[in-house]
């Protein structure tokens, strides 16, 4: 058993994570931050410490990115566990079992902060299973960790600012992709434009506005309004095909955008509910990141997308609130250190409103069409099974885990979750929130029966 | 397939996958060296037997099972390589799931 449990356990040491670790910290705190990656950065500043040299990886990225590992590098006293991954939460003792390179460990800790950052969100089209079809954010990985560029002709599909980004990274690196194929709604940009915030996010927009112009001169062909996307391939992928077109290629990167990693908040039994503007399920926060669970904070895109700059604020916001429930600051202290950070919150925000607008997937995206579609990747069932288990009784995604096995192989519904209840509420009509988010049960993370033994 | 640059980041550790030598960066995972050693798959699906390659590279998808110095079931994105590393492509996940599924009641 853990002895004395410490302050503070952060579970991501992505920019919310090293944000929380520093102020809690600072704060005099003790502090642990748990990651599973082998170096600071989360997904975003991946791999920042050794790829910040790389020129094709500019920006914020080499400035602000490899600063705030620095500075957290640098803080004295700081628990840092990185390639360890948590699997197993006791809520009531507040201890942590955990999985590093050394074997498994638990540990106590007051409090927790979950830091886990977004995933992408999942992009089912028919034929995405292929060898070669991968998310955008996989391929920039490989470059942030290997310094690797997709071999042979490259295309985008789908939508977002790092379609973008990416396209110009891989173009700085020598490999730039050959064609976009967007899936923005024509006239997306109208609407967006009314939900406000353009000019307190001008900085941002503008820094978006230079990177398509950059990767249109570096010579991407750009074909908007894409519909009915499918790879096509044999074993391995072939080429690309859409309503109306199609191309080869030898690598696709699919994207729609970003959603909150909620996996091991949904399995703590934290609320959530489902937020229809970023059509996602989010945990239910407090101005602080409190969740559900009065052991339990959320900070960064794990709590709702906004950013690596929102991120950074919400992490030092959830470890103020910390160290006051903890006693070591008063209230008024607290809401006095947390001013600077709302003020940048707020104008990290500013540009959400319309990117959420311009960037809303399109109705496939959630619920394919095309019942041949692959939606579980792990057990291969498709969506015409899903529908067809929602018209003979199952009424969410935990029901059909009964009906068919979605949910239930190793990635335990990180992928489909969301999908399945698309499409079940879909046929049932109902909404998202009578569909329900898919509640995964622990260990997070399959482990094996050897490493219980060790604990 | 993915290509290197090694004028930005050497390729200094060297590994073994399927057998093959191949020499990655340091801070790679064993899924980014699957991935530069051109490998068709790593893994069959246990219900097609369809083949697989990492897809997120962040520990999402499970695509990237792989068997890493004797040990199955790996998550290859999530682990960093070190030299002679041993990564095999992975068949049967299904049952190896299962199993440890059962051995703790999930
Ligand atoms: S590639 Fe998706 S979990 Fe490793």
């Amino acid at each position: 058993m853990a002895p004395d449990p410490g302050d503070l356990a952060i579970i991501g040491a992505g920019p919310a994570g090293m944000s929380a670790a520093l102020e809690a910290a600072g704060l005099g705190l003790s502090v642990t931050v748990i990651d599973e990656q082998p170096a600071p950065g989360g997904q975003v500043f991946r791999a920042v410490e050794a790829a910040a040299a790389d020129p094709a990886l500019t920006g914020e990225y080499a400035k602000e990115g490899a600063a705030l590992a620095r500075r957290f590098r640098a803080m004295p006293g700081l628990d840092y566990r990185p390639s360890t991954t948590l699997w197993h939460t006791d809520l009531e003792t507040g201890t942590l079992s955990l999985r590093g390179p050394d074997g498994g460990a638990t540990l106590r800790a007051q409090r927790i902060l979950l830091a886990t950052g977004a995933q992408e969100r999942p992009v089912p089209i028919p034929g995405w299973t292929l060898p070669g079809v991968m998310s955008a954010g996989a391929a920039q990985i490989l470059l942030k960790q290997a310094g690797a560029v997709p071999k042979g002709r490259t295309v985008l599909a789908g939508q977002g600012p790092l379609l973008w980004l990416l396209a110009v990274q891989l173009f700085r690196a020598g490999a730039p992709p050959a064609l976009l194929l967007e899936t923005s709604a024509r006239g997306a940009l109208g609407g967006a434009m009314r939900a406000g915030g353009l000019w307190n996010g001008r900085a941002m927009l503008a820094k978006g506005g230079l990177m398509m112009l950059e990767a249109r001169r570096a010579g991407m062909k750009v074909v908007r309004g894409t519909r009915g996307l499918r790879a096509e391939g044999d074993g391995a992928l072939r080429g690309v095909s859409w309503e109306g077109g199609s191309t080869e290629c030898a690598t696709l990167l699919l994207h729609e955008g970003v959603i909150p990693s909620t996996h091991i908040a949904r399995a703590m039994g934290l609320d959530h509910h489902w937020d229809a503007a970023q059509l996602c399920w989010r945990p239910a926060l407090d101005e602080w990141g409190a969740s559900s669970h009065d052991r339990v904070a959320v900070a960064g895109d794990g709590g709702g997308i906004g950013g690596w700059q929102a991120a950074a604020q919400t992490g030092a916001l959830a470890a103020l609130d910390t160290a006051h429930r903890l006693g070591r600051i008063g209230a008024a202290e607290r809401d006095r250190r947390a001013a600077g950070h709302r003020h940048l919150l707020a104008s990290a925000l500013a540009l959400r409103p319309f990117l959420d607008r311009l960037y809303a997937p399109a109705p496939d995206v959630l619920a394919p069409r095309d019942d041949t579609t692959v939606v579980c990747r792990c057990e291969e069932i498709t969506a015409g099974q899903v529908r067809q288990a929602a018209r003979l009784g199952a009424t969410g995604p935990n029901q059909a885990k009964a009906y068919l096995r979605a949910g239930m192989g190793p990635c335990q519904g990180r992928m489909c979750g969301t999908t399945v209840a698309a499409l079940i509420a879909e046929t049932r009509g109902l909404s998202m929130e009578e569909a329900g988010a898919l509640r995964p049960r622990a260990p997070y993370k399959p482990i094996t029966v050897g490493e219980l033994a060790e604990l | 397939m993915f290509a290197q640059r090694p004028e930005i980041r050497p390729a200094t550790v060297e590994v073994l996958v399927a057998g093959q030598p191949v020499r990655v960066p340091e801070g790679a995972t064993a899924a980014a060296a699957v991935l530069l050693a051109g490998l068709p798959a790593i893994r069959d699906t246990p219900v097609t037997g369809s083949p697989r390659l990492p897809y997120c590279m962040m520990g999402i998808c499970f695509d990237c099972l792989a068997e890493i110095d004797g040990v199955a079931n790996r998550q290859s994105c999530t682990v960093a390589v070190h030299p002679g590393m041993r990564i095999e492509p992975q068949r049967g996940a299904r049952l190896a799931f299962r199993e440890e599924n059962a051995a703790h009641g999930a």
